[in-house]
């Protein structure tokens, strides 16, 4: 029996109330914005009851699971309720989900990043499920008179057996909703799950297809504005003056301003990332009439002297210095100053032995450079958001992926409390870490609040690519020491970037060498630089995975094999204390890999590329198969392996592994964001290349490994190893190692 | 400024907008009917997709005062109950992740086999590498495709 406790860190989770007063009627946004067909509606009970603050259940049985977090594609608003309804023992066909607005009250963790949603909310969810479970089992015993240990749950229905009693959750819901909770409830056994480990399908996948208004630039208001920004051209460039006198006589046009979203002197957070502070706003009726007005504005911008702001850290009770230098970048500097730096000293993350004398009396030495550059991250719903202020109260509507921290930052800039700000969410047209950034957030309200109206501001395309919050650019230098038997002696890494390095200093094959030195250094920039799916790792897997690649190759072994002798010593005899990684689970999704994708029988007519890699708690392995059309080299399929613990939702977790599969090869083969004297080169789909329908894999099979480990996340593990897969499958097709992305344009020479 | 007469879903709207204003904008706008995405405004990404007579079309680029006279369908009206094999398809297969891109991934699929009730591998590929979507979802399109040809054949 598995028990947990009810309170849970600094707060006894399941006494709040998400609403106000229990057991009332509540009208339902999604009947509104749906045509319901006639039976949802008969479906629909007379009045809910309010059980705890993630659930109510009406009393025809029917049961409203809350979402907590931001849906950005991962498909939580799915699979966080399923883990609910598990334990409330519920009938998945009666439940319907909505999203929970941010209410730090009753939700912990209203944030989707790092792929921990389910990680960190697994315990809670059960705990909400479980204790819900237990108020309607003793309405039951109390109703019933009988010993509530014999009452048994399955599938919504309360039953008794000895006195052969029955009734459904909606007939106790009303009584269950005095009930205390106890100090600790139980929790089932893995065995018993019914909803968990078994496919459910999207709970949005009926408005999605029918084009229901669930995104943020879909959300309206009566009275609604629509707002635009102008923002610098150039990283590197500020305001200088605005002339706006034809702009404001255009059709449509209420306004036009210049706001400041971060006002001087005061602290930003980490998700208040924001190259462009200063911006023109133009503020008009229709959004093609602003678009309008925005080609007529003339500005002058000038470059700006270096500055630098005040950045709370994550207890937000000091700060630190944030500098940003002046100047106007170029792509081709940076890759002359990356390669500068790389041959000067760095900073020691990791030692382990004596690399230097495992070098010198190395029999081989294998040495390598890769390089990536800076990338957009270009959801396909640009930046938007709604935002209603007025002197008492705000409302915030849209897509956002830290709410609780950007509801601070809004409250810190617009001078109301905390109390008196609402932040909903709405379902977002993707995330991968650019919408952790909420600077469009505090800009629809500073906007709202001077043109005293609602507004929703929205980014083109063109804006949302060129004001980005990039993945940084990278260039890591790889050696490998071999002895004369062609044994692996030594590593050396020593990893950079403007202006962040990505390294992972003790994560593999640090532990599996003897002699192993982790070394970064960082050069500084203008150009702002954030968290990009799977950060650091989306770069570092695939210069490794291939890294790795060439070192078997020298030794003369195979690289599945390779690389699990390397796993063996980090499980039996491991170097260093803080090595990062399970090596026990990671060469288990690497053996999984080499039996099913047949490794060693299947492979004729094919280029056959490997990679392993870890982050974000999951593992996961790849092979890659290339087939040559001419010269062109089409991947034929993609076998993905992955141990992410216990699999939620089957059908949801393996289009996660594939669609995290091809965005890693379409990033790694395609996409760039290059830079002339600061102004970004690519600013819409012509000039920036994502993968399309026909270059993605032919076939990609996903298998997931039993395992009872608690759950970990998808949103980010599937998409680095590819990287390195490919790479190496195109080495064998090609006769030519890619060490520079994007592989397009011939990716063995580095770029200039 | 200037009166249109548009025929949208099976119904007659009178809006009075600038001539040059994409349809796109005039369905979100002034319609409201925000099921067609803006993803590019250029033609690139496919997320404004409808159909034009039949024809998919991309409505970014496609100015009012050229398709007044025209039948529109935008994926609000290509069925009434979420029963065209191609969402059915799609349901199936549970294609959506952000779900941003599949309003116009749909309307590409239905107008593809609208012509061409059996399209090859490769025909749906030509015809779907004009529809981005920045999640990875291609391999389950395809196969939603897919099943909703043999549906349609059925
Ligand atoms: S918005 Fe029309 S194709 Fe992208
Ligand atoms: S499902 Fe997200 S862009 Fe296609």
């Amino acid at each position: 029996m598995t028990l947990i406790k009810t309170t849970y860190g600094r707060r006894s989770f399941l006494k709040v109330s998400a609403l106000a007063g229990g057991g009332m009627v509540i009208g339902f946004s999604w009947l509104a914005s749906c045509k319901p067909k006639v039976d949802d509606v008969a479906k629909m009970p007379d009045e809910w009851f309010e059980i705890n603050g993630f659930l109510k259940i009406g009393d025809n049985g029917m049961i409203t699971i809350m979402s907590p977090n931001p849906e950005i594609g991962q498909n939580v608003k799915t699979s966080m309720p399923m883990i609910i309804a598990e334990e409330l023992d519920a009938d998945w066909k009666d439940v319907i989900v909505e999203q929970a607005p941010l209410n730090t009250a009753v939700f912990t963790r209203q944030l989707a990043g790092g792929s921990q949603s389910i990680r960190q909310s697994w315990d809670g969810l059960r705990m909400a499920g479980a204790g819900a479970r237990y108020m309607l089992v003793q309405a039951a015993a109390k109703t019933w008179n009988v010993p509530a240990e014999e009452i048994t749950t399955a599938a919504g229905v309360l039953s008794h057996e000895a006195s052969g009693q029955t009734a459904g959750y909606g007939e106790m819901a009303a009584a269950a909703v005095s009930i205390p909770v106890p100090e600790e409830l139980e929790l089932k056994e893995f065995k018993d799950f019914k909803i968990i480990r078994t496919s459910r399908k999207n709970v949005d996948a009926k408005n999605i297809v029918t084009g229901k208004p669930l995104f943020g630039l879909d959300y309206k208001k009566e009275g609604m504005l629509i707002a635009m920004t102008v923002h610098p051209p150039a990283f590197g460039m500020k305001l200088k003056s605005v002339e706006d006198t034809e702009a404001r006589q255009m059709p449509g046009i209420k306004d036009v301003m210049v706001i400041n979203t971060y006002e001087e002197g005061t602290p930003r957070r980490w998700c208040d990332v924001d190259s462009f502070p200063e911006l023109v706003v133009v503020i008009g009726n229709s959004t093609w009439e602003v678009l309008q007005a925005k080609k007529a504005l003339n500005i002058e911008w000038e470059p700006f002297e270096a500055y630098e702001y005040e950045v709370y850290g994550w207890s937000e009770e000091n700060t630190s210095k944030h500098k940003v230098p002046s100047g106007l970048e170029s792509t081709s500097d940076h890759l002359m100053r990356m390669k500068e730096a790389a041959g000067k000293t760095a900073n020691v993350v990791r030692k382990d032995g004596d690399p230097e004398k495992a070098f010198k009396n190395a029999d081989q030495i294998i040495e390598s450079v890769y390089t990536a550059p800076f990338l957009a991250h270009n959801t396909l719903e640009p930046m938007n958001f709604f935002a209603d202020v007025t002197d008492e109260k705000a409302e915030l509507v849209g897509p956002i992926q830290t709410p609780e921290y950007m509801e601070k930052s809004v409250s810190d800039r617009i001078g109301l409390p905390l109390d008196k700000i609402d932040i909903q969410m709405t379902r977002q047209g993707g995330g991968f870490g650019r919408r952790l950034y909420g600077h469009f957030l505090v800009e629809a309200a500073v906007i709202s609040q001077k043109v005293k109206a609602p507004v929703k501001l929205i980014y083109t395309r063109e804006d949302d690519m060129s004001f980005g919050i990039y993945r940084p650019a990278y260039y890591v230098t790889y050696r490998a020491a071999l002895d004369k038997d062609k044994n692996l002696i030594g590593f050396h890494v020593k990893s950079g970037g403007i202006p962040e390095a990505a390294l992972f200093a003790n994560r593999y094959p640090a532990g599996a060498v003897e002699n192993y030195l982790a070394e970064s250094w960082t050069q500084s920039s203008n150009i702002s630089v954030g968290a990009w799916r799977a950060p650091s790792s989306n770069f570092i897997a695939g210069a490794e995975q291939s890294f790795l690649d060439e070192v078997a190759e020298a030794a003369g072994k195979d690289p599945i094999d390779f690389r699990l002798e390397l796993f063996e010593k980090a499980m039996k005899n491991p170097v260093g204390e803080r090595n990062d990684y399970d090596a026990e689970r990671y060469a288990g999704v690497l053996k999984m890999v080499k039996e099913k994708s047949g490794w060693n029988s299947n492979s004729a007519g094919l280029h056959r590329g490997v990679a392993a890699y870890y982050c974000h708690n999951s593992y996961v392995a790849n092979v890659l198969d290339i087939e040559m059309k001419g010269d062109k080299p089409v991947i034929k399929k993609v076998y993905c392996t992955v141990d992410c613990g216990i699999v939620v939702n089957p059908i949801a977790a393996t289009n996660m592994m594939e669609g995290g599969t091809v965005d890693g090869i379409g990033h790694a083969m395609y996409s760039q964001m290059t830079f002339k004297d600061g102004v970004p080169q690519q600013n819409n789909f012509d000039k920036y290349r994502l993968i399309r329908h026909n270059e993605a894999p032919k076939e990609i099979e996903v298998h997931f490994v039993d395992s009872d480990v608690h759950p970990t996340g998808l949103g980010e593990p599937p998409l680095p190893p590819v990287m390195g897969a490919l790479a190496n499958a195109l080495y064998k097709a090609t006769g030519k190692r890619f060490y520079h992305q994007p592989f397009m344009y011939n990716g063995s020479e580095m770029p200039s | 400024m200037a009166s249109f007469t548009l025929h949208v879903n099976g119904k007659t709207h009178q809006v009075d907008v600038d001539p040059s204003t994409p349809i796109l904008w005039v369905l979100r706008d002034h319609l409201n009917l925000v099921g067609t995405k803006y993803g590019c405004g250029i033609a690139q990404c496919g997320a404004c997709t409808i159909h034009v007579e039949g024809s998919a079309v991309r409505s970014c680029q496609l100015p009012v005062s050229a398709v007044s006279s025209q039948k529109i369908t935008t994926i609000e009206g290509l069925s009434e109950q979420a029963d065209h094999p191609v969402q059915k398809a799609w349901l199936e297969h549970d294609v959506p992740q952000c779900g941003y891109c599949q309003a116009g991934q749909i309307m590409s699929a239905a107008s593809l086999l609208n012509n061409n009730p059996n399209p090859s591998d490769q025909e749906i590929e030509d015809t779907m590498s004009g529809n981005i979507c920045r999640c990875g979802t291609y391999f389950r399109i395809k196969a939603a495709i897919k099943s909703a040809s043999n549906s349609q054949e059925a």
